[in-house]
This record gives C-alpha cells, structure tokens and sequence, in this order.
C-alpha cells in the first residue's frame, strides 16, 4: 500500500519519434548529395570541360579507390573502431600483387585472389589484437600500420615494379571502362552495394551497430563480440587488399610507398560521410558519398585555380562542420525524442 | 513450456544449491539455494550486497560460479555465456535497461533472432508487426520502428519486458523491474507476468517493494550476506518476519523524522513554468523543513526539481534562495547560492562511475581542495573518509571505482559529494530508489538530521510511505501542476492519491 502503484491514471506512451530523425538522417545523403551538386555546379560554371565525360572519368578513377577502402573502414567506426593500417595493407598488397604477376608469373586471377587473401589476413591480425589482445583499435592498428609499412619496404627494399614487367589484361582492367565508368569503380559500387546490404539486412551486419551502440548491452544480449569484430577487421582489410590489387592494375608502377598516409584520407570520408566516430550509426551509402565529395574536391579546386593549401583547409573544415552536424543532430534529435516521450503534453 | 499441471509432486525447473561466488576477497555468495517451479513466483528478497544481482548474474550466464550446483530441469548444467543461459529459456530482465540507442525498438527486441526472408535477409516489415503485437499484448501503444534512444527509464523496461517476454522464457527473472515504473505500467507488467506464470513459467521476482512481492508471488526466499536464510510459502510468513531475516536484527522506527520547529523561508519558486513540462509551480521551503513532491511517475516532479536547479533552463517564473534571484539554467550559480541536486539515476547522472569513490565523493569542492590549481591529495582523502564515514558507506578502498559499490552504497556516495559542499537547500529526487531496507533507513535518517541542523529539504518520491513518514509537507503534482498541497496531519495514503490521479475516489 506504500507506493503510488494503486493508480490507474491514463499515462501515454511514447508515440512516433522516429520520422523526425528519419529525415535528418536521410537530410544527410541528401545534404552530401547537395554539396557535391553545387561543386560541381560552380566548378563547371568556371571551367566548362569539368563536366567532359574525360574529366568525369578521372573523377571515377580517382574516387573509386577511397569509396572501396571507406566501406571497410565504415564497417569498423561502426563498432567503435578504427582501422588506421588501410594504407599499409593497399601497400602490401599492391606490392605482393604485383610481384606474383611480375616475378612468379602467377595468372591474373590467382595474383588478384592473392592481394585480397594478404589483407584479408592483415584484417585478422588486426582483429585478433584488438579482440584477444584487449588493445583499443587505435593503438593496434597504429602499430599495425608501421608493421605492414616495414614488411613491404622490407620485401621490396628499393626496388619497384613497372607496369611493363605486368600483364596486359591486368592493366586493361584497370584502365578499362565500360559504358565510360572505369571498371574500378564499378568494383568499387558492387562492393558498395554488398557491404550496404550485409549492414542493413542481415544480423550480423545490425549486430555491428548494436556493438557500436552499447558494448554491454551487446554482450548481455549475447551477441558475440569477438567473432563480430573479428569480421569487421578481416572485411575493412580485405577491401584494403582489394584496394591494393585495383592500385597495381591502376597505376602499374608500385613500389613500398603505396598508398601512404591514405588511412586519414578514408577516415576523413567516413566522418565527412556521417558515420558517427564514436559507433552505432551511419550508413556506407554516406561514407561513400563523403568519399567522392572529397574527390570532387581534390579534382575541382586545380580548375577552380585554388592553392593546394586551401584544399586542406577545405577538407579540414568539411570534417569539423561534419562533427559538429552530428552533434546537433544528436543533440535535436534527443531532445525532441524526449520531449515525444515525456508523459506530459 | 513446461505445465504446472502435476501439483503434488512438481519438479524445479531451475534448481541452485550451495553456489559460491568470490570477486577478490569479497564473497558475494557462500551457499545461495534456490528452486525455481514453473508456474510458480518466486520472490527474492535481502539487503543490497546480500548477493542477488550475483545470484541472477550467474543465472543469466554472465558469471561462473565457482562452486556448487545448477540443475536445469534436473539436469546438472554450467552456462558458458550469456547465449547458452537464453537458449535454455531464461530471460532476465535487469534492474538498468541496457538498450541499443541507435537501433529501433523493434531490433533491440529481436537483435541476433531478427525475422529472415530469403538469402538470410532480415524481414523488417515482419519485426516490427511481431513487435507492434508484442506492444499490444502489454498494451502499451509504441512505435516498433523509433530509435531507443530517448525513451524514458519506464519506456526502456516496457522494451525489456517485451523482449524476455518474446523470448517465450520458461524462466523469467526480473531484478527489480517495478522500480522504475508508475502504477498503471506496474499493474500491466503484474497482469503480463501473471499470464505467463499461469501459462507455466517459472518467475523470480526481485524487489524492495514487500507489497508488490506480496501481491505477485507464492513464495519466498531470503538471503543475507550471500548466503540463503530461508525459504517460506508466502501466504506463511508475515513481512515483519522477512525484514528481520533480511537485517538479522530488528528494525528501529523506519521513518525517524525529528520535530523541527521551521526556519525562515529559504528557497521560493513563483510562477515556474516549462513549456509542455511544468506550469506555474509556486511553492517555498523554510530552514528545517522537509517538502516531499508526490505524484505519479511523469508528473513532472524530477523535471521542476531540474529547473530550480538550473539543469534545464525555465520558460518562465523565479527562483530565490534566502531572497536572492537564481539565474535561469545556471547550476553553478545554484551550487554557489547553497542548493544541492542528488539525481533521480544516479549511474548516469550522480556519479562517474569509473573514477575513484574519493573522487567522486569530493567532486564538487574541487576548489577547496586544491593549492594552486592542484588538487591536494591528503586533502581529499581526509574530506571522503570524513563524509564517507559519517555516511556509514561500505568499501574496500578509496581508490576503488565508484562503479563497483552496490547501488545503496553508491548512493551514499552521491549523497557525501553534495553534502560536502554544506548545502542550505538540498533537493532529492528518489533518494531510496532501488536500495535495500537498512540503507534505506540510513538515508531518512541522514535527511531528518540535516533538517534538524537547518538544512531546506526537498524530497521527490514515488514512494508513498516515504512521503507520508518523512514529509512537513507534501507537495502533489499532477500532469506538471501542483494539484495541492498537504500538511504532515493531513496527508493520508488516500489524500495525496486523490490528488495525484484527479479523481474522486481510488480505485
């Protein structure tokens, strides 16, 4: 008889909150969407051939690689990670790519397989660190990095390969276009599309976000933590392997500096495109749109006649105004939530 | 599911016996005994510390026990995570909701056993009908489809509940679900557990509440110092009895409010009012004096407290502590006007749950503390043994995490940082939420002696025996307005519920 429990006043439940967020979530896309629409808008507006199916194709080129290596690196923030080795794995599988077509004479498609298997065990390596080792995901992947960056300086001290001593079929494709798209970059959208899906429909994609959301409550809903975070890590380094293959067909000349410092270049996607650093939310679909934003701007400034040192600053800006964007929107969106929520009208 | 069907000789579905559990040197269970019966709730009952959230850990698969026996229908059985312990029907619903703010509520039911269509891809439309008519069996109208993030305490167990209930648990294990919930939801939840129970699964039931316990389950167990004391058919022991046995010893007057002769008026609100949350609440406290805020549970109350304090900022009205003016939103210039806020959550809100007890309990008087910036460490540790010790807190050491003391004694360190600061005006909000009897009494006592030396109190409470023992005067709030006011003489169970619901009589 103690507590108000006798009651049977009428308390409301929370009702729909969601459709509020749903819109600045999708207000997100779309606000990238716009970004990258008034770029190029005014960029063309200055230089009209920035438009030209030649210059598009080099903005593909350029983009396809950091949308790949942004899917992997959005699979990992999502639980609360980061993987700062990508550059080293696209390093060292290039090279070991390259190599076994050059060297050992391996055909394309088992080289190809090859490149992929490297950053697929880099990923693991990562991965088993960080999981078995309880080391946060910075500092292994910061170690990792250095790891992976010696192991090919290590393999191929000074020397590099040519695109002379690789394939013809090999650097076909990785020049080639159909229907004007390079091939890369339609690798890069069917990696894209994969990730997006095995993220949003399957649960051992929405178990990553709930990892993201709330370790503990992760582990007391028996996810299991480990083997979840094994996959993100041996994904993120696979793409990074792919990555390193795509780099060799690309560029054919490879040598032990590949693909250096590109890790803070693929974060920088990731933030721009709206994955919240700290987990749990975001999509690919952004990640991959901050990615060709980022492309968008490293090809339009030369024409827009910018300094070199404004297109850092620029990329600088975008980041903090990213961050900034989600905690507001974190902010709004909890607050109206609340408000939704409240028993009071 | 298994039946209860067999009455005369029913078999334990879940059967403990003799578990030990040791964290260091502590031993939280030395011989815990248990016999879970389907169709049966079973109550458990001790002090905090006594070992039950160890005891429903271990169910849950989150602990190994390191000695005795668990028998799941007769069958000796050792849970390796907490996978294994669902997978053999056991659902617990805990006493802090941990949901995942970034999915939906229908995901955090169904997370990991997410509907699949085709290829193994998760059928979002099937989830969320599955919830909404999960939401419909405990009548509770929400959105399958919103992000958890931003629901209320209350909401957040309705999703737990929902949840252990989707699990079709054949043990549900529920560690005090009712703490946060208001009357109606709590009827709703009885209604829903005893569906389940007359179904034939098993329930234990965990509360401070001895009449919620008495009105849910048929029998009842008692622990102390991790060790079981006893185990009786409800209807056979009184409540009187199973406090004694919680205690081991017999329990002074539980609401030892002193007679204090009031002061002068310390603090008044005018006129305060926030929009869709409180209108023009008006009311002040002398020196002395203990106010209580009742009402039910989304009245407002903790949203007023709040706004005196500065946490949220006002639309409209004044706040003066010993007549001077509080800035709107402002808490600082609250603290250094003399006004103390001890929060209703106190995980999220009351303490860092990571720093040390010292820390923590010193928090707020870093400035006194320190020489140059520098917090002084002899200093500190003298002010938390100080406060630690008047407060009659139980820990290892200082330097331990705040985060490993039990709820009543992590309480008491909440209490001890806002104490310290030598408060005129104290505010409140569900001081014995969640908090065994002892320490319970503890705590009124503390309040009654700080508003005998002067101290302005106000107190928010669900609790209405705590309202009606500890208060000068009672508050009531309904829908964010004060419905009436009541005097300690006046102020019945059946008065404040009248004005509580706005009806004319209780149901």
């Amino acid at each position: 008889m103690s507590t108000l429990v006798k009651s049977t006043a009428n308390v409301p439940a929370a009702k729909t909150g969601s459709t509020a967020l749903d819109l600045v979530l999708r207000f997100r896309a779309l606000g990238l969407v716009i970004a990258l629409a008034a770029l190029i808008a005014a960029t063309t507006a200055v230089n009209p051939r920035f438009l030209s199916a030649q210059s598009l194709r080099d903005l593909l080129f350029a983009a396809a690689i950091t949308v790949l290596l942004a899917c992997g690196m959005t699979v990992v923030v999502l639980t609360r990670g980061i993987d700062l080795s990508v550059g080293s794995v696209l390093g060292l599988s290039a090279y070991v790519t390259a190599s076994a077509l050059s060297e050992s004479g391996a055909a394309t498609p088992v080289a190809m397989l090859i490149g992929l298997a490297v950053g697929a065990a880099c990923g693991a390596l990562n991965g088993a660190v960080i999981h078995f080792g309880r080391v946060p995901p910075l500092v292994a992947t910061l170690g990792t990095l250095y790891v992976f960056r010696g192991t090919v300086y290590f393999l191929a001290g000074g020397s590099r390969i040519n695109a002379s001593d690789l394939p013809r079929g090999f650097l076909d494709f990785g020049n080639g276009t159909v229907l004007g798209v390079p091939y890369l970059f339609c690798v890069a959208l069917v990696v894209l599309a994969a990730v997006g899906v095995f993220l949003g429909r399957y649960r051992a994609g929405r178990d990553l976000y709930a990892l993201g959301s709330n370790p503990e409550a992760a582990r007391l809903a028996g996810i299991r933590a480990g083997r979840r975070l094994m996959t993100a890590y041996i994904v993120s380094g696979a793409l990074a392997g792919l990555g390193g293959v795509l780099y060799a067909a690309r560029f054919g000349t490879v040598d032990a500096s590949a693909g250096y410092g590109l890790e803070l270049n693929i974060v920088a996607a990731v933030v721009v495109g709206g994955v919240a650093i700290f987990g749990g939310s975001g999509t690919v679909l952004g990640a991959a749109l901050g990615a060709l934003l980022l492309a968008v701007i490293n090809n339009a400034l030369p024409v827009l006649r910018i300094d070199q040192f404004w297109q850092q600053a620029i990329v600088g800006a975008l980041i903090l105004a990213a961050i900034a964007l989600d905690r507001l929107v974190s902010l709004r969106a909890s607050r109206a939530l609340r408000t939704k929520g409240s028993h009071v009208d | 599911m298994s039946t209860g069907a067999d009455e005369t000789d029913p078999k334990p579905v879940v059967s403990l016996a003799g578990v030990t559990k040791a964290f260091g040197a502590v031993r939280a269970l030395r011989g815990a005994r248990l016999d879970l019966y389907p169709g049966e709730a079973h109550a458990l009952v001790g002090e905090n510390g006594a070992g039950k959230s160890t005891l429903i850990k271990i169910l849950a698969g989150l602990y190994r026990p390191d000695g005795g026996r668990i028998e799941i229908d007769g069958v000796p059985t050792a849970f390796a995570d907490t996978a294994a312990a669902m997978n053999a029907g056991i659902a617990v619903i805990y006493q802090e909701p941990a949901l995942f703010g970034d999915l939906t509520i229908a995901e955090n039911l169904f997370i990991g056993r997410q509907p699949r269509v085709r290829f193994g891809l998760i059928d979002r439309p099937a989830m969320n009908r599955r919830a909404a008519a999960l939401f419909d069996r405990l009548g509770v109208p929400m959105d399958p489809d919103r992000p958890a993030k931003g629901l209320s305490i209350a909401d957040q167990q309705i999703v737990e509940i929902a949840k252990a209930i989707s699990l079709d648990a054949r043990v549900l294990v529920m560690d005090e679900p009712t703490a946060a919930l208001s009357g109606v939801e709590v009827e709703r939840l009885f209604s829903v557990v005893r569906a389940l129970r007359d179904d034939g699964a098993a329930v234990l039931f965990i509360s401070h509440r001895f009449e919620e316990v008495e009105a849910l389950c048929q029998r009842v167990t008692v622990m102390r110092d991790g060790a079981h004391v006893s185990t009786d058919p409800m209807d056979e022991v009184t409540v009187d009895q199973l406090v004694r046995r919680m205690v081991g010893r017999e329990l002074g007057a539980m609401f030892p409010k002193q007679d204090v002769e009031p002061g002068e008026v310390v603090l008044e609100v005018e006129g305060l009012s926030r929009a869709g949350i409180c209108r023009d609440i008006t009311f002040e406290v002398r020196a002395g004096e203990i106010v209580a805020l009742a009402g039910l549970v989304g009245a407002g109350r903790s949203e007023v407290v709040q706004a005196v304090f500065g946490i949220e900022p006002r639309g409209a009205g004044r706040v003066r502590v010993a007549g001077r003016e509080l800035p709107s939103g402002n808490p600082r210039a609250a603290m250094r006007a003399g006004v103390a806020l001890v929060p209703e959550d106190r995980r999220q809100q009351g303490l860092l749950l990571d720093l040390s007890i010292m820390r923590n309990a010193t928090l707020t008087r870093r400035g006194r503390l320190s020489r140059f910036g520098f917090l002084v460490g002899g200093a500190e540790r003298r002010a938390a043994e100080k406060w630690t010790a008047r407060l009659n807190t139980r820990y290892g050491r200082l330097t331990d995490a705040a985060g490993t003391l039990s709820g009543g004694n992590q309480q008491k360190i909440v209490l001890a940082k806002w104490l310290a600061t030598g408060p005129r005006v104290l505010i409140v909000d569900e001081p014995t939420r969640g908090i065994d009897v002892a320490t319970k009494a503890e705590v009124h006592r503390l309040l009654s002696s700080l508003a005998a030396e002067g101290v302005a109190v106000i107190m928010v409470s669900s609790e209405l025996l705590e309202v009606l023992g500890m208060a000068d005067r009672v508050l009531v709030m309904r829908e964010g307005r004060i419905a009436g006011e009541l005097d300690r003489s006046d102020a019945t169970e059946e008065a404040v519920m009248l004005l509580a619901t706005g009806r004319e009589s209780v149901a």
